[in-house]
């Protein structure tokens, strides 16, 4: 769009655009084999140990997960809304479903706290502490939570940054006069917000759903 | 500037699907179908994510450059994987 | 040609425009931050240069005398981190790609420059860490970290070390990023892919080894690290962890490292052999393949470090054959060169001397290769002394040379200033000599079964030790020297030509140096690259083909 301001390494909006989208997608391949190592030590442990991985995911609140699942991809949703709404000029639309993609992801952490409360209660955080009753291979029991903690927290971690920038964007595209001068920006935080989705929707079947 | 992109009706019928995926992922899992449930259980979570990628991060509408950097990372993971499996999978 | 010269000899060179301490610090100049990424780059490796003295000075005698085991297992842990992580890696990219990737494609400047600037500032942070860490009383556990004793038993400051590479592998992830996405969509009109500069190949592919390796070094240092803080972990035996799955993921980066380490060099290579034997290089295509071919192929063939470590016969026998199948590119390139030469007429300036014994070394590293690659071999080679000299001719004699190379043959370029030719030409030839006194006797020393990272050894192992180290001297001395002339070159006032070596490619269009912005106008390339004149001409070579794109 003409209002979109143009950096001096360019020629043209054309090309900055290009730019900007391959960036961004090969920020994204990074982050895929950034978690995509914790995916291999986890499927190397899972088929190695596979009886362990399903007694301890039973340990685990599939209902929380699922419904954190639903509240992901409905963030998606109003995601891609507010990107569509910026590019078609609708500015009070646009931040509006900001809005609600940052506070369904506000949604998702505090499920997530409160599960990981319950988890702590339940002593499953892997260390001295461990429970280990319900399994009859604890040490591989706690190699499972190891994973669980450390591929949730990595998650939670893109999560709230994602937060922190389209909440950023939504204030952003609110004061700004017309949103199409955000459009391109919106576009690429709505890129890396879809990306931390797809990572959940991996993360709930191979965490939630072994058994 | 902008591209032709999905239109906000196929951003709902995208939506519906995830939710109705989500869903069979959930009663399939119910189900204990053995050494088949993390087959399906991984197939309908590509199926999901193969949804966000061409339709939310507009990959569909994209060019063939795009859809090649999106396809890289995936492709070098499964590299990763699969050697590293092969390794495990192979010794006596 | 001489239309751009009047229309930038008006503007400043980027070193003149603007003086102060913040014009460098908050730079978005691709030029300046190559500048900011030379000097840091240029400390580390004397701080790794610095562990490697006095490891080869209790090296020359059996007894650990110089220093204990202890305190030897950090010196060779600072050495290979250091070198590896804050030398090799960044040298090339950071430095000549930085300045040159711009100027070769006909930009302004790279596509993402604020990133660019965040990246140098990432390896800083990195680099205080990792230096922190050695203040600290340094690491034992060797470049490579193996688990349980990095994780568990190690009593050194392996969370600093490990922390600092984890920062500075998103400065080479940023790097990488800005370099394919500028290839991609910055190149000037008429610089098709096959116009482009075999030096922007390289650093293309060496770029998709950033993106798509390092990632998976942070992810393994991240996993140390928790291991560590916790006491808890995933390569833990006693968890039902398997250690091996930690050489699986490190080595997963860091074979491919070795990659980026060595493309680059090889890039640079490519520049310098068809200017120096005023001949096109010969199978321009092939070389590019081959770099493409190198950067794949690479990510196959990591469980070669891992023959003797408990994986699976048969993961190893395929390990070992694709290693074989990686050297095939690079010898493409040694051949092409090596054509190019003999069709050409050869002039021995400094950087050529730097690129010729490039050639010879790394093809010595490279076959030596092959050796380790073969499983029968491997069983009685690994972690000894004759895998340390195989990857130092690939490293030092090939990488460093080539990248020495690089800064004399580029210097006018990039500070306006002539280095001394017969300092160049002497110190090209001692490193030469330098490097294989240092590093032959070590292929002798692993064959008769010298082990690795061992501060004592046999009594038999002396005599070669001794050469060995006398030969390290010699290196030193070789490294030292160009640092003063060139460092002393930089008093005098710029007075460089703007294409001193008669060279092909945009970056000699500009002046010496370059102004802020590259170029006044886009220039459009017509011609392929490498267009030097036929045996027997005397002229200057034809324009590359470059004209003004028309301002109207």
């Amino acid at each position: 769009m003409a209002d979109t301001p143009l950096a001096h390494q360019f020629d043209d909006v054309a090309q900055q655009r290009e730019a900007a989208g391959l960036g961004m997608w090969t920020f994204l391949a990074t982050e895929v084999l950034f978690f995509g190592g914790l995916f291999t030590v986890y499927t190397v442990y899972r088929v190695k140990d596979s009886a362990a991985f399903v007694e301890a995911c039973h340990e685990l609140y599939m209902w929380l997960g699922a419904i954190n699942t639903v509240v992901l991809l409905t963030s998606s949703w109003t995601m891609a809304l507010g990107v569509h709404a910026a590019q078609h000029g609708e500015r009070r639309r646009a931040v509006s479903f900001l809005v609600r993609t940052a506070v369904l992801g506000l949604v998702f952490l505090l499920i997530k706290g409160t599960e990981y409360s319950l988890d702590i209660r339940e002593r499953l955080v892997p260390g001295p502490g461990f429970r280990a009753e319900w399994t009859v291979d604890p040490t591989h029991a706690q190699l499972f939570f190891v994973l669980y903690f450390v591929m949730t927290g990595l998650h939670a971690v893109h999560m709230l940054a994602g937060i922190g920038v389209v909440s950023a964007m939504a204030f952003m595209v609110w004061k700004s006069r017309s949103s199409t001068h955000h459009a391109n920006a919106l576009e690429m935080a709505g890129l890396y917000w879809h990306f931390v989705d797809i990572v959940w929707i991996f993360l709930f079947p191979l965490l939630y759903l072994v058994a | 500037m902008t591209e032709h992109t999905a239109s906000t009706r196929t951003y709902r019928n995208v939506a519906m699907t995830l939710f109705v995926l989500l869903a069979g992922t959930v009663i399939v899992a119910k189900l204990q179908l053995g050494t088949l449930a993390p087959v399906i259980a991984l197939s309908i979570a590509a199926a999901k994510a193969v949804l966000v990628a061409m339709f939310f991060m507009h990959l569909y509408y994209g060019s063939r450059l795009t859809r090649v950097f999106a396809a890289a990372g995936l492709f070098w993971l499964l590299i990763l994987l699969g050697l590293t499996l092969g390794d495990f999978l192979s010794r006596s | 040609m001489t239309t751009l010269d009047t229309l930038t000899v008006a503007a400043p060179s980027y070193l003149a425009s603007r003086w102060s301490l913040r014009s460098w610090l908050l730079t978005l100049d691709h030029k300046r931050i190559a500048i900011l990424y030379l000097v840091s780059i240029t400390g580390f490796f004397f701080i790794g240069g610095a562990a490697a003295v006095l490891m080869r000075l209790e090296l020359a005698t059996p007894e650990s005398d110089v220093v204990q085991s202890a305190v030897y297992n950090r010196l060779f842990t600072i050495h290979g981190t250091v070198m590896v992580w804050f030398f090799l890696i960044p040298s090339i990219p950071a430095v000549l790609g930085n300045f040159l990737v711009p100027l070769m494609i006909g930009a302004r400047d790279l596509a993402f420059p604020r990133l660019n600037l965040l990246s140098w500032y990432l390896f800083m942070a990195g680099g205080v860490l990792a230096i922190g860490s050695i203040v600290a009383g340094g690491v034992d556990t060797g470049w490579t970290f193996y688990t349980p004793f990095s994780t568990t038993y190690a009593n050194s400051a392996v969370i600093p070390m490990v922390a600092g590479i984890f920062i500075s592998g998103f400065s080479s992830i940023l790097t990488g990023m800005n370099f394919v996405v500028t290839v991609h969509t910055m190149r000037a009109p008429g610089m098709t892919w096959f116009r482009l500069p075999l030096f922007i190949w390289a650093m293309y592919a060496t770029s998709l080894i950033f993106v798509l390796a390092t990632p998976v070094l942070a992810i393994t240092l991240a996993l140390i690290g928790i291991e560590r803080i916790w006491g808890v972990g995933v390569f833990d035996p006693a968890l039902g962890g398997d250690p091996l799955l930690f050489q699986h993921l490190f080595w997963f980066y860091s074979h491919p490292a070795v990659y980026i380490m060595v493309l680059p060099a090889m890039g640079i290579v490519s520049e310098l052999i068809p200017c120096f034997a005023r001949n096109p290089i010969f199978g321009y295509r092939f070389i590019a393949y081959s770099s493409l071919a190198i950067a794949i192929l690479g990510f196959l063939v990591w469980g070669h470090h891992m023959f003797v470590a408990g994986q699976s016969l048969y993961a190893s026998m395929v390990f070992s054959i694709l290693s074989f199948l990686v050297a095939i590119p690079s010898g493409v390139k040694v051949f092409n060169w090596i054509v190019t030469l003999r069709n050409g007429t050869i002039q021995y300036k400094t950087p050529m001397l730097y690129a010729l014994g490039f050639i010879g070394l790394f093809t010595v590293g490279g076959l030596t290769g092959l050796y380790l690659a073969s499983l029968a071999v491997d069983l009685h080679v690994h972690d000894t002394y004759f895998v340390i000299a195989h990857f130092h001719y690939i490293m030092v004699g090939g990488a460093v040379m080539a990248y020495l190379g690089g800064i004399h043959f580029w210097w006018p370029k990039m500070t306006g200033r002539m280095y001394p030719e017969a300092w160049g030409v002497f110190s090209a030839v001692l490193l030469f000599f330098g490097f294989n006194l240092t590093f032959f006797p070590q292929f002798l020393l692993g064959y008769l079964g010298m082990v690795r990272r061992v501060a004592e050894y046999p009594p038999e192992f002396q005599v070669l030790n001794v050469l060995s180290s006398a030969g390290a001297s010699i290196l030193g001395v070789a490294y030292l020297v160009p640092l003063v002339y060139l460092t002393a070159s930089l008093i005098r006032l710029p007075s460089a030509e703007r294409n001193p070596w008669k060279a092909t490619g945009l970056e000699w269009e500009t002046s010496s140096p370059p102004t802020e912005f590259n170029f006044v106008q886009a220039p459009v390339v017509t011609s392929p690259p490498y267009a030097y004149p036929p045996l027997g001409a005397i002229a200057e070579p034809p324009a590359t083909g470059v004209q003004e794109a028309s301002s109207g």
